[in-house]
Order: structure tokens, then sequence, then C-alpha cells
């Protein structure tokens, strides 16, 4: 049966135009970390901001000049590394909790967490935030990572996917001699690959860009993380728009990259687990 | 080795439903004995409960004399084969096989060397690297059955092990299990729905229908004696024709009266059911094996007129499916929601080949040597 050109022509110029929206900012920034200084601002409103001519990686050199870049980095990496490895073990594990173990209080609980989902995280910030200085635990990595591990989203991932998987493997499992934790970690778990990279790109994703919380949480440069640190750039003049730039480049690749290569598994896991459940 | 005894079991759901109602069961030590029923008779939730992967809500399991009912399933030492035989699907074949092995805490030259044994009497060492998706379902149901295997388990659990196989595949797979059980003699619960598959392999077979036990017997006793109409109707394909008619005696004779014929019982079945006269001038239910019955195109005295309805060749024999004037017993399907016969039809079983036309009329007449018997309740006369 043939299909009729038309719309699938019509649907390509449609992606294509997405596509070219969303990739136009990064292109311009990252020719703008290759320019200098002056040129940035001066062809940001004509076709030439996209034209690579006089590139250089002065900007690059200047970002690790004029500010402690690799430690910003390595905050960043810790940080949300933290998030996302705990993340999973925790999450992971109440998900299958909810999904698998009988318990009294098992479906109740488990809504209370659905409906944390909707609760935007600027909500909880202020007394969050009351409660990180009684404790004394502002400007520590602490602060930045405890709050963030136990995750409603990732749980509600995670239980889609165990939901589905066949109740028999388990069975067969405990039938084999193991005990729960390693039926989680022997067979459930290798047999979730798919929603444990969906989870872990989500959660690096929102914690790598994160902002508010950081800057409420941190005084001092030494756990500070990216965002808030290319944030200083803005304040510390002169403005070098050439360095921000840069450091926004420097800041993107990591997910990027990421993305890239686990894109297969990312696309299969949210396939699997949110959109089928 | 070990013999289980359910004594006594219940299994209500939280929703109310009951799955199995006050169920008794003694299966002895290297018997094997096969669960048949109807689909949601509550055989697959006693193998369960047998596992220990469901709880019982009353009554007693005893594995090897020892009440199981606390033990959780890991300590019971059981093997189980899975309708869709849940192989580990990360693992390779050697994984599946050695994973039992590993649990319990064996050294690695012990589980080469177990592998190795259960893949040579499962004819699996080509296949010992491959992931379950690369197996075929033959392949898949053999690895299954060498994971239950390799643990030297007191006790196998089978839940409807073939049911995902083509026919050719089961009647193999079939005969596989029967050489291993002869072989190991291990204690066996086999669930299936499929009367020929619990006929073929069961030393003893236990009918359940809505959760209770019907009968208890050795195949043959089950088809040639069925304790109530329900398992007269079940066990056979198809099943025996269930007829009611009036019981008569006449100048010594005894009579059954089925609809317009009367026919004199043979003197064996007034032999072999010593209680009839409490029965004379009552409604029986008579069961008769569709085999027993002879379709003939004249009408020579004594035949009874019939109109054949369907007609299903199966190569070496046919069924033959008609509308008589008899009353049948009317069956349904296990949850009611639809009758499986019409009134005043009849199966007929001819060996080979025959053609038949849709609305033909034709006469039949009965072997009635093994008739069966039943009270007007359907529980079998003694």
């Amino acid at each position: 049966m043939r299909t009729r050109p038309g719309p699938a022509i019509l649907g390509f110029l449609l992606l294509l135009g997405l596509a070219v929206l969303f990739i136009v900012p990064l292109l311009m920034m990252l020719l703008g970390s290759l320019k200098a200084d002056h040129r940035v601002l001066l062809e940001s409103g004509s076709l030439s901001a996209f034209l690579p001519h006089d590139l250089s990686l002065q900007n690059y050199r200047d970002v690790f000049r004029r500010s402690e870049f690799h430690r910003f980095f390595f905050n960043s990496l810790f940080i949300t590394g933290c998030i996302v490895i705990c993340g999973l073990v925790v999450n992971s594990l109440a998900a299958y909790a909810f999904a698998r173990l009988q318990w009294r209080g098992r479906d109740l609980l488990f809504n209370l967490v659905l409906a944390l989902m909707i609760l935007p995280f600027e909500v909880i910030a202020v007394p969050l935030f009351y409660g990180a200085s009684i404790l004394g635990l502002r400007d520590t990595y602490a602060i930045q990572i405890l709050p963030f591990i136990a995750n409603a989203l990732s749980i509600y991932l995670f239980y889609s996917f165990f939901i589905g998987m066949p109740k028999e493997l388990e069975e067969a499992a405990r039938l084999d001699g193991a005990s729960t934790l390693r039926i989680f970690f022997t067979i459930i778990a290798p047999n979730a690959k798919p929603v444990f990279a969906s989870v872990a790109i989500l959660t690096f994703l929102t914690w790598w860009g994160s902002y508010l919380w950081p800057m409420m949480v941190t005084i001092g440069p030494s756990v500070r993380p990216l965002p808030v640190a290319i944030a200083s750039f803005f304040t510390l003049p002169p403005l070098h728009w050439g360095d921000i730039l840069a450091f926004g480049v420097m800041m993107v690749l990591p997910v990027l990259l990421l993305f890239i290569v686990f894109q297969r598994w990312f696309v299969r896991g949210v396939a699997s687990s949110a959109i089928k459940g | 080795m070990a013999s289980i005894e359910f004594i006594n079991v219940s299994k209500r759901f939280d929703s109310g439903a009951e799955a199995v109602h006050d169920l008794n069961l003694n299966v002895s030590d290297g018997e094997l004995m096969v669960l048949v029923g109807p689909s949601g008779c509550g055989k697959s939730t006693l193998l369960r409960m047998a596992a220990g992967l469901e709880e019982i809500s009353s009554g007693e399991i005893r594995i090897g004399g020892r009440v199981v009912n606390r033990i959780p399933a890991q300590q019971r030492n059981l093997a189980m084969v899975f309708q869709n035989y849940a192989l580990y699907p990360h693992m390779t074949v050697r994984g599946n096989l050695a994973f039992p092995l590993r649990m319990q805490r064996l050294s690695a030259a012990d589980i080469n060397r177990r592998i190795l044994q259960i893949a040579e009497m499962l004819d699996l060492v080509p296949l010992l690297e491959r992931k379950p998706k690369a197996l075929s379902g033959g392949q898949r149901q053999r690895v299954a059955m060498g994971r239950a295997i390799i643990r030297r388990a007191d006790l196998f659990l089978m839940d409807e092990p073939l049911s995902n196989l083509d026919a050719r595949l089961r009647v193999q797979i079939r005969s596989e299990i029967m050489r291993l059980q002869g072989e190991l003699a291990i204690t066996t619960l086999y669930v299936t729905h499929d009367q020929a598959e619990a006929m073929t392999l069961g030393q003893r077979i236990a009918v359940i229908n809505g959760g209770r036990l019907q009968q208890v017997a050795q195949p043959q006793e089950i088809y040639e004696r069925p304790a109530n109409t329900f398992v007269a109707g079940f066990i056979g394909s198809p099943g025996m024709n269930l007829i009611r008619g009036l019981l008569l005696r006449d100048q010594g004779d005894t009579l059954l009266q089925w609809g317009p014929m009367r026919l004199p019982l043979p003197g064996e079945v007034v032999k072999r059911y010593t209680s009839l006269d409490r029965y004379l001038d009552q409604t029986l239910v008579a069961g008769i094996r569709p085999g027993a019955i002879r379709i003939v195109r004249e009408q020579p005295e004594g035949n009874l007129p019939a109109r054949v309805t369907a007609v299903e060749s199966l190569g070496h024999e046919t069924i033959v499916h008609l509308e008589s004037a008899l009353e049948t017993e009317l069956q349904s399907s296990p949850d009611r929601s639809f009758p499986l016969n019409q009134p005043g039809s009849l199966s007929v079983l001819l060996p080979g080949h025959h053609q038949f036309r849709t609305g033909e009329p034709v006469f039949i007449n009965f072997d009635l040597r093994n008739l069966c018997l039943f009270d007007p309740q359907g529980k079998a006369i003694n």
C-alpha cells in the first residue's frame, strides 16, 4: 500500500524546524565561545554570529584563569553523581517495595509519593533552608545531595517498569533459594537496565543544571556547583560574554555526551516505563 | 524426596472469592500426581500454596510429614517449572542452571559438574552459552526442566509446563517428562487443564472443579468409573454423554427408559451396581462414552432417530455431533457464561473416516456394557 507523500513531507519540515530551533542557541554558544569578546555582542543580532571566523580558545583559557573552573566542575560532578547513584539505589528499592512486596499501608504511602510529584521544589525550598540552617548543614555537599536522593518521579518510573515484569521470574528465584534483596539485585535490576538508564539521565539533567537550591545554601566557592559559578561571571566586572559562553559550553558538554551515549537506553526506558505504564 | 499432604486446605482471596475449598489430598513419595480441571478451578492456586508462593487461608500442608504452612518458599526445597518457563533472561543457559546451586553455596567445581551432568541428560550441552531469547520453545522448556532437576529438590511442581508448546513438541516433551520422572522418582505435582496430558502422564489424577476435589484415582478408573457427572463430562474427548432416564423393572429385567426407547441393562451393569434397587422408578443420569454409540443409516427395530449437527474429522477417527429426542444433561462453561451443549445433543466417536452432511437424518443404537449411572444429583451410584 502506498502512503501519500504530502503529510510525511509536512511532518519532516515541522521536525526540521523544531530541530533548528533547539540547535541554534547551542551553535551560537559554541561559535561565540570561540570568538573575541567584543565580537560576541557585536554579531549577536545578525547572521554573522553563525559564521566561524577568527576562532580561538582564548575565552576558555580566560575561564580557567579567572575562576576555579576545575573545582566547580568537580563539585557539580560529585553532587550530581552522588544524587544519581544513591537515587538509583534508594528509588529503585522503594519502587520494588511498592510494586511487589505486601505490607500494611503500602497503597496509601504510594499515593502520597505520587502526590509529591505535583509539588514544585520552590514550595519546599524555604522550609528546607530553615532545616539546613538549624542543622548547620549550609555550605556543605550533604545539603546539596541528601534532600534529593529520594525522588517521587524516579520512584514512579521504576514502579511502572517493575509492575510490568513477569512475577514468575521472582517466584522462580525465590524457589531457587534467593532472598528478596538478592532477587532484586541479581534478577530484577539486571533486567531493568533501560529504566535505570533513563532515571539516571533524567536525574543527571535535573541536578546538573540546578541553580536555586545551591544558590541558597552555598556561601563560598568550595562546594559551589557550575550553575552558581557561571552566574558569578555576571557579577564580576568586567562582563566578558565570550568567557560566559565558553563556561556554558564546558558545562553543557558532559550532558550532551551523556545523552548521546545513552540515548538508546533513555528512549527505550522512558517508552517502557512512563508511557506504557 | 518426600510425600505431600493437603489437609482440609482452603484458600480465600481478599476479594472474598474462594479458590480452594476444604481440600484433602495425599501424594505419595515418588508419585506423579496430575491436578486437572477447567481454567479457574483452583489447581494452580493449590500448586502455588504447596510452593509457598500463596498463603493458605485454613488447613495444613505437610511435606515429608513436616507442616510447612509457615515455612517460606526458599526453605521448602521444592523446584517448580512455570508455564512461561521463567528463565532468567539476562543469564545464559549455564547461568540459569547454576543459579539455584549458587544459592546453595556449592563450590564452582561442583556446580560445573552438575551442570554438565544435567546438560547431557537433557541434551543441552550445545546450548549452554546461549541466552533464553536465542532458544526455541522446546529448548526453553528443557532448560526450565533442567533448572528444576539440578537442585535435587524434594518435590517437583509443574504448572502447565507444556501449554506454550505446539502439539507435536508437547507429545515429545510429555514422554521426556515421563522418562525423567521414572528415572529420578521424584514426587511430582503436575497441573494441567489438558485431560489428554493428565491421562498419559499421571500415575494418579486429581480432578478439581470450583475449588473442590471431585475425584482422585488412576487414569483408567477416572475414565471408566467417574465419581460424578462433572468428571464424566470433563474426562475424555469428547466427554461422556449424560442422558436422563427412568429406571424401571419389568418381568425381572432392569430397564432404562430413554425418551421413546426402553433399553434393558446388560447383566454386567446390573451386577456392578448393587444398590440399583433403591433407584427403581426414579430418574437417573446415565453416562455413555461417545465410542459406545453406533450410527446406522437405516432403521432396524429399536434404533433411535437423530440428526447430524456437526462433523469433526480427525483423520483416524470422526466425531459426529447429533441432536436427538433424549433428555441430556446440560453443561456450561466453568464461569457459567455459556452452555457447552444443547438439549438433546449427543457426541459419537467413530473409528476411521466417515462422511455425513449437516442436517442428515441418521439412527443410533447403544452399547450399554460400560454404562455409568449417577443419581439425580450427579453422584455415581455404588
